[in-house]
């Protein structure tokens, strides 16, 4: 276990070096200097390059990779489980679903940010859906089981969409979508993701003192005066807005959620409270790091983010699981 | 009155659990509930916390959160513990229940209740690495850190060695001496009728005998309610019970089901 002023302080560091980083990537190949001086005042090519590409990339790397990990670190505290991921409630399903439909329905390419905006309309539906099967006095499964069922009726959805689809280049541009990308994003995608994580992370950082109780068991967490149907409220409602705002602007990013929780575990000493902050921090350093990495990697080929989270994060977390096992 | 019950009743399942419960615990008294497995004590604790809905009163489960977490600590019977966490953080989750308390409050309750359980030596290690016993005596100092004028625990000396589980009745009874109040859940009726000030016997969901242990645990109650004979003397080292046999086998000595 690190000191926690330690912990963050470190981890704020690495962001603020990935999210430099992330402004400096880029086939305009500029310098740091230019560079950065450009992003304040630059009237030129290089100056609408860093403001309109690279730091709404760079902004979103931050904001969508910090939702996933708080949203994957609160989501584990409150089921009390390590392979619980943020998706588990349905809304990255629905919110997938929303925006196939914009794509499909041509509604994208019409309406200005037709696309976020329809992922969001699906995932508010998911919420509502969510708080309708579960109820706000629903226990745990049953939570679980309507996020389950909801997320295999967006699956489900999407792939009618794919199947019935009369047009292959909507499918094929709904397939690249779904591999999540923050590439060719402007500013007012970073608006629309912020209205949303930042209201929802605000709702879950106030939950750390109710997640600690948790850690004992429902029973034990209510006789230590914690309301667990505002929890319920307060954590689905916060989960939404985070995966809601992340989705809608950058598509599916896989594994950010499960993985970066359980990397903070130890250096947090196990504290849910102590985690949430923690893996904002990770999960945004993390997207970061794959955002500069699809840009080194392949730079002409548009290689997709969710693509390289997935690939990254599966083997990390296959090497978490043969640690646990040597430990058990 | 520190816990005051009437008329308390729980349904599951289509099924009555306890019925006609009345029931108040004093300052001073730590109060040992009895009854076989399925008797309702279980139920019968949470219910009294509020945890399950119930009809009929209960003081407790009419505070506020807020407050019955002041009023009362609850240790479970299932020994819960989710993450890896410290046996020192583990027990100041106890101070939750009071989050406008000076941290000098909260660091002496938590030092406390870590002594008191004999955990110092612990405190560092993983929770979840410890083994049973050990658990259960790191989630009753939790309990105990919260700092609250009733203690209710649900079997908390189960799985304990011997000379834990007497150092654990000689805390709660310590703690009644000192004008708390102490309910608990126990299976063991040697170290019940010993270190008790008064014990509660369930059967079936009702209660079935109130009072002073050597009132409670006759040859007769224990018969009606366990199934068992014991023998049952007042020595000089205070109530002494020794089980004989069973009256009615639950299960019959060639483990074959019990014919018509």
């Amino acid at each position: 276990m690190m000191r926690p002023a330690v912990l963050l302080g470190l981890l704020g560091l690495l962001v603020a070096a990935l999210f430099a980083g992330s402004l400096l990537t880029g086939p305009a190949g500029a310098g740091i200097g230019p560079s950065l001086a450009a992003l304040v005042r630059g009237d030129d090519m290089l100056g609408l390059v860093m403001r309109e590409i690279r730091l709404p990339r760079a902004a979103l790397g931050l904001l969508v990779g910090a939702a996933l990990g708080l949203a994957g670190a609160a989501m584990q505290g409150f089921l009390r489980n390590p392979l619980a991921e943020p998706g588990l409630i349905g809304t990255s399903a629905s919110a997938s679903l929303g925006a196939v439909l914009a794509i499909q329905t041509g509604l994208a390419a019409v309406v200005p940010l037709g696309l976020p905006l329809a992922a969001l309309a699906g995932a508010a539906l998911s919420v509502l859906a969510m708080l309708a099967l579960a109820g706000p006095r629903g226990g745990t499964l049953s939570l679980i089981l309507a996020g389950i069922a909801i997320s295999a009726l967006a699956g489900a959805g999407t792939a009618l969409v794919l199947n019935l689809s009369p047009n292959p280049f909507a499918a094929n541009e709904i397939t690249f979508w779904m591999m999540g990308s923050l590439a060719d994003r402007a500013m007012p995608h970073v608006w629309i993701a912020a209205a949303l994580i930042l209201p929802g992370a605000g709702l879950l950082l106030t939950t750390g003192r109710a997640l600690d109780a948790l850690t004992l068991g429902e029973d034990a967490a209510a006789s230590s005066g914690i309301d667990l149907g505002r929890l319920r409220l307060r954590l689905v409602l916060g989960c939404a807005a985070l995966i809601a705002g992340a989705t809608a602007v950058a598509g599916s990013i896989g594994f950010v959620g499960l993985v970066v929780p359980h990397l903070l575990r130890r250096a947090a000493g196990a504290r849910p409270s102590r985690l949430l902050v923690a893996s904002a921090l990770g999960g945004a350093a993390m997207v970061l790091a794959a955002d500069i990495a699809v840009r080194l990697i392949l730079p002409a080929q548009d290689l997709k983010l969710g693509v390289l989270t997935a690939l990254v994060g599966a083997p990390l977390f296959l090497h978490l699981i043969l640690k646990t096992r040597r430990q058990a | 009155m520190t816990l005051a019950l009437s008329a308390l009743a729980c349904r599951r399942h289509g099924r009555t659990v306890i019925e006609g419960i009345d029931l108040t615990v004093a300052p001073g008294e730590f109060v040992g509930l009895l009854g076989p497995n399925g008797a309702g004590k279980t139920t019968l604790l949470r219910a009294a916390l509020g945890l399950l809905p119930a009809e009929g009163h209960s003081s407790l489960a009419a505070l506020p959160a807020r407050l019955r977490a002041r009023a009362a600590a609850f240790m479970p019977q299932g020994r819960e513990i989710a993450w890896p966490v410290s046996v020192e953080t583990l027990v100041a989750l106890g101070r939750i229940a009071h989050p406008d308390a000076a941290g000098e409050t909260d660091h002496a309750a938590v030092e406390a209740a870590l002594s008191a359980l004999s955990l110092l030596p612990l405190r560092d290690r993983p929770a979840t690495q410890l083994s049973g016993g050990e658990q259960a005596r790191a989630l009753l100092a939790r309990a105990l850190a919260q700092d609250t004028p009733l203690l209710i625990a649900d079997e908390p000396i189960a799985g304990l060695d011997p000379a834990a589980q007497i150092e654990v009745m000689r805390l709660f009874r310590r703690l009644a001496d000192q004008g708390r109040a102490v309910l608990a859940s126990l299976h063991d009726l040697g170290l019940a009728a010993r270190h008790c000030t008064r014990l509660i016997l369930l059967h079936q969901g009702r209660i079935m005998a109130d009072g002073r242990p050597e009132a409670v645990l006759t040859p007769e109650n224990l018969a009606r309610c366990f199934g068992v004979a014991a023998h049952v003397a007042q020595g000089p080292q205070g109530l002494m019970l020794q089980l004989l046999d069973t009256l009615q086998p639950v299960v019959s000595p060639d483990c074959t089901p019990p014919k018509k």
